[in-house]
This record gives C-alpha cells, structure tokens and sequence, in this order.
C-alpha cells in the first residue's frame, strides 16, 4: 500500500513502514456459513486504517479474529510480529491457553459500538481497573493516569460519575480512555459512532482524530465518511467476506474502481 | 487535547431552570388515598382481635412462655441455628459459586457433573439428606483414606467420631443448599450482558479475574434477593436437624415440652424467635441490594422507613429537588 501525499494529515507519516498488524488469507466460518473468505492486508505503525462495508460484510467479525475473541478457520493474523492466538515452535502451531491469550490482548485494546462499560465501576475506576487488576500498576499511579485520560478526553469532571449517568458520547469517551490506559500497540473501534445521537458523534471522532495525529495505530469500522476521509491513511472496503477495494481515502472515495464500491458510496453519502 | 466543546456549561439552559411559581403553573390538590387508611383500620382491628383471644386464652400459661423465652438452653439452640445458617449459607455460596461456573463451562466433563449435583441434590428430600447424613456410621462405619482396592491406608476413624450429629447437620444443610445457590448464581451469571466479557478480555483480563471483577459483581444485583429468601429457608429449615438430635432451637424446645409437657407455650417461644430472626437477617439483605445497585439507578432509592412514611403522606414525594439557580 503507498503512503498518501495526505496533505490534511496533522502528523508526520512514519518515515520508515514497518507492519505492525499482518493478517493473510483470513478466514473464519459460522456453521457451514464462510463469513471471512480470506482477508489479507497489512497496518503499519502509526497509521490509521478504516475499514468500511455493508452490513453484514464481516467487518465486526475480522475485527474480533485479531484480538482473538473469535478463533480463525484459516491463515494468519500477527500483531507486532508475534502470531495472534497461536504459538509456533519449529514447523508447528499449537493454541494458546487462556491466560496467554489474555496476555496479548493487552497490547491491542478495542472500542464497541455499545461502549460495554462496565456498569458497577465509576468511570475513573473503569480506567483503573484493568492497569492495576492485570498489569499490576501501583493504584495510586493508575489513578493519576486515569485522571489524565480523563482530561484527555476532556471528562474530568466526571471521574465520580457511573455509566447511567453519563450520555452516550461521554460513555464512549471513557471507553476510549479506558482502552488507552492498558497503554495499547494497536487501538480497535467497532463502529463508534453508530449508537451515538448525530450531535454526540462529534465529540467521539475529536477524540479519536486527536489520537491519530499522536501516532496511536488504529483500525476503525466506520460509516464515517468524512471521518474516514481526514483521518485514514488507508481505506479498506469489504463486502461478503472479502476486501474488494483498498487504497488512500482520496483514491478510494473520488475513484473507486469497482462497482460495489461505488454502490456502497452512493447509499451512504 | 482542547476540545471539549460539547459539554454544556451547567445550568445556561432557559428552560425548565426556575421553580418559582408563575401564573402557567398547576396549583393542585393532592391526590388522597382515603382507602388506605380505611383498609389500615380493618386490619388493625382483626389483629387486636386475634391477639386478645390469643392472650386471654385459659389454655396458655403467660407465665411458662416468659420464663422460657430467655431460658439458657433456648439461647444455645439458637446459637447453634445461628451457626448452622451462617456456616452452611456461606460455605454452600461458594460452592455455589463454583457448580454455577462449572455447569456453564465448556468442560463437558464440569458440565456434567454439576448437572449431575444439582439433579440429585435438589431432586431428593432434604429431609432424607439429613437422615442420610445423620445415619453415615450405618453405611460406613469406617472412614479411611488409602488407595482404592488395596490395604494401603494413611488413617482410619469411627465414622460417629469424625462426623457427629452437628457436622453431618452441617453438611446436609450446607450440600442441599448448595444445589439451590448455583442455580440462582447460574441465572445470575447469565443475566450480565455478554459485551461485558468481551470488554474485559479486550483489556487482557483472565477468565477468573472477569468473574470476580466484572461478571459476579452485576450478577450479585440479580442474586441477591433469591439468596436472601434462601437464607431465610435456610434458617427455618434447620428445625429440621431435631431428627437427627441436633441441639438447635427447635430440638431444645421440644425436649423442654416433653418434660414440662407445655408443647403450646414452647411453641410460641419458639415461633417468636424464629421471627424475630428472620427480621433480622433481612437487614444485610437490604444493604447488600442497596450496594450491588450502584450505578444502576440514577440515585439511590429511600430507606424502607422512609419509603412506609411516604407511601402515607399525600401527594409530597420524598425525593428532593436538586439545586436550582435563576
Ligand atoms: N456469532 C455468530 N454466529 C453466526 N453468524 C454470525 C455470528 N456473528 C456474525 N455472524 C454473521 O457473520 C456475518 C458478518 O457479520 P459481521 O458482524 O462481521 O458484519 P458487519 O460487517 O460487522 O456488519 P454490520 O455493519 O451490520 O455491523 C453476518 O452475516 C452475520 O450474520
Ligand atoms: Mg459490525
């Protein structure tokens, strides 16, 4: 994939490439139903990649296969050279056992479309949680980082407040706080904005632009066009299972070169 | 980052942002409720009746029941029900906890045995249980641990020395309960969104540490109530531990009858405990829901005290109105 001669990028594009995810040949299948019919494309270090589709297109599902909360059928996913959910030794693969699995999640942290947080923690304890239940941070430094995520993503002032009492916007802003306190390689947002009423959604994507111009490496499901179109390195567009089209923003959404591609611009513009 | 332009400032907007009486405001009279009180009345009435007949009855000796109602041996029985509930509740919640995550295991192997557990626990009498137990030396009057089918043994024990009537009333009470607990914990469990795993594995957390953190704490909002009615069982239940000579309440009240031969007053006594137990016991109850609802409600509902006193005031709601400014 070339570089973009992105000029509305705010930051430096990584002077040297090097992949971070790698995912070939992906496939997965629900029953007799092949839902992944092998996806292959790599993300680099610090570029943001949003992946875009008709429902139904196995967006959710490719996304879930990298952080390994759905198993594969077929080919490979490695984030950061290291073989997601699997361990090679000489020519042979074996699974990984839970607690390994869990260990490489925490270099990948994701954001749902339903913020899924967690209901019976504060929102600065919901941050905490993971930091000092998994890696062990002292609670007093996770707190203070809490903190300064919070105020990241401009909430400080609702550390006490639970997830019922905030508005969706807001719960999505704590989720993406809460994914960056495990201090992640590679950020995941399933359809961020999708549950958002349109005045919240806004907020969300200044987060997440802000993110991207911090160098985050990020794979963002969207339907976001003009989102996708600003902030992208890459746009990816998948339907039934397979990548269709892919390239920079400005190639993909002016010049699509296919005509499901074309088709999925026209209903969504 | 600078951008937090969405979050309104607290109290800009022009509605809705002033109490003051004005001429468009509804200046009602409370709805009144002259059947409560009407209904209240009737059946205030009924308990007095009830209670005087009770208390004037020539067959029941006031006397017998005050002495015995702080009778040092009632005291002991209630101090062994005491510890039969709380042992057997505590010890068969985590059990519980424990045949409720097996039985939702993949493992075909934890499944079916906590199928298998539940069937037979909750499918026999817990009266037989109790007998069973209790009659343990009948079965096996010795209990060894060794190898399996050959003469090799570390200890061998009298099976009336090592389990006598208060351990095996302990353990049929704590077993059976045990069966009851993991099905509530199991609807529990499953009642908590599954988006909440999937959140917590994102952020790298073990299956164990998901349980204790993220899942048991939510599913503790649905259990809490059943496990509350479960205690109270559980209590009343332990009256039936007198068949196998357990020293709890109940057992000590009838060997105090069947001396006296005062059964009416004895009864009394021991039905006046019993409630005035089960009274207390759902105290933590209620603090336990109120603290496992955090978070659910946007805040936190009045106390039982308060909420009887409203339920007869008129029309004035007893939530009070948040700051307001002009
Ligand atoms: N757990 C499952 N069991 C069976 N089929 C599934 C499961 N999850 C997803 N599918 C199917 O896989 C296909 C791809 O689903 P996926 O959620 O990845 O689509 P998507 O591109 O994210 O769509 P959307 O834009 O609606 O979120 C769909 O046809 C869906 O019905
Ligand atoms: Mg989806």
């Amino acid at each position: 994939m070339t570089d973009a001669l992105a000029t509305h990028r705010t930051r430096p594009a990584a002077a040297t490439a090097s992949p971070l995810l790698v995912a070939s040949n992906v496939r997965k299948q629900y029953g007799s139903v092949e839902v992944l019919k092998g996806i292959s494309l790599t993300v680099n270090a610090g570029e943001v990649m949003c992946l875009l589709g008709p429902s139904g297109s196995g967006k959710s599902t490719f996304l879930r296969c990298i952080n390994h909360l759905e198993r594969i059928d077929g080919g490979r996913i490695s984030v950061a050279g290291e073989l997601i959910g699997y361990a090679q030794r000489q020519d042979r693969v074996f699974e990984m056992n839970p607690r390994e699995v869990a260990r490489q999640r925490r270099s990948i942290g994701m954001v749902f479309q339903r913020f899924n947080l967690f209901p019976h923690m504060s929102a600065l304890e919901n941050i905490w949680a993971a930091p000092v239940g998994v890696k062990k941070v002292p609670k007093q430094q996770a707190l203070k980082r809490g903190m300064e995520l919070l105020d990241r993503v401009g909430l400080a002032h609702l550390a006490k407040a639970y997830p019922a009492q905030l508005s969706g916007g807001q719960q999505q802003r704590v989720a993406i706080a809460r994914a960056l306190a495990m201090d992640p390689q590679l950020l995941l947002f399933d359809e961020p904005t999708s549950a958002l009423d349109p005045e919240l959604v806004g907020d969300v994507l200044d987060v997440m632009r802000t993110l991207a111009a911090d160098g985050m490496t990020m794979i963002v499901v969207t339907h976001e066009i003009g989102f996708a179109r600003s902030a992208a390195d890459n746009v990816v567009f998948m339907d039934g299972g397979v990548v269709v089209e892919s390239g920079v923003p400005a190639a993909v959404f002016d010049n699509p070169q296919h005509p499901r591609t074309t088709a999925f611009l026209n209903s969504v513009m | 980052m600078k951008q937090v332009s969405t979050l309104p400032a607290p109290h800009v907007g022009e509605t809705g942002s002033t109490t003051a009486s004005t001429a468009d405001d509804v200046v009602a009279v409370p709805l009144r409720h002259p059947w409560r009180w009407i209904v209240a009345g009737a059946l205030a009435l009924g308990f007095v009746a009830l209670f005087s007949s009770l208390w004037t009855n020539p067959n029941i000796d006031h006397a017998t029941i005050s002495s015995y109602v702080f009778h040092p041996r009632i005291l002991s029985g209630i101090g062994l029900t005491l510890v039969v509930t709380v042992v057997s509740m505590l010890v068969s919640t985590v059990l519980g906890v424990l045949l409720a995550v097996m039985r939702l295991s993949k493992n075909p192997v934890m499944n079916a045995f906590a199928w298998f557990y539940v069937w037979v626990f909750r499918g026999t009498p817990l009266l037989i249980q109790i007998v069973f137990w209790g009659y343990l030396g009948l079965l096996y009057s010795q209990i060894s641990l060794g190898i399996p089918f050959t003469d090799f043994t570390v200890f061998s024990v009298d099976t009336n020395t090592l389990v006598p009537a208060f351990t095996a009333g302990l353990l049929a009470m704590t077993l059976n309960q045990a069966a009851y607990s993991a099905e509530i914990i199991r609807g529990g469990l499953v009642s908590v969104d599954a988006g909440q795993q999937e959140a917590a594995a994102s952020l790298g957390m073990s299956p164990a540490y998901t349980l204790f953190r993220v899942v048991l704490p939510q599913a503790m909002r649905v259990i809490t109530p059943p496990m509350g009615n479960e205690t109270i069982s559980m209590l009343k239940n332990t009256s039936l531990l007198s068949v196998i000579a357990v020293l709890e309440l109940y057992t000590v009240a009838t060997q105090i009858s069947s001396q006296n031969l005062r059964q009416v007053e004895l009864l009394v006594v021991v039905s006046c405990w019993y409630l005035f137990l089960t009274s207390v016991l759902s105290v933590p109850q209620y603090y336990l829901e109120r603290h496992y609802g955090r978070g659910s409600a946007r805040q936190p509902g009045p106390t039982p005290l308060g909420r009887l006193m409203s339920s007869f005031r008129k029309g004035k709601q007893p939530e009070s109105k948040g700051p307001v400014n002009d």
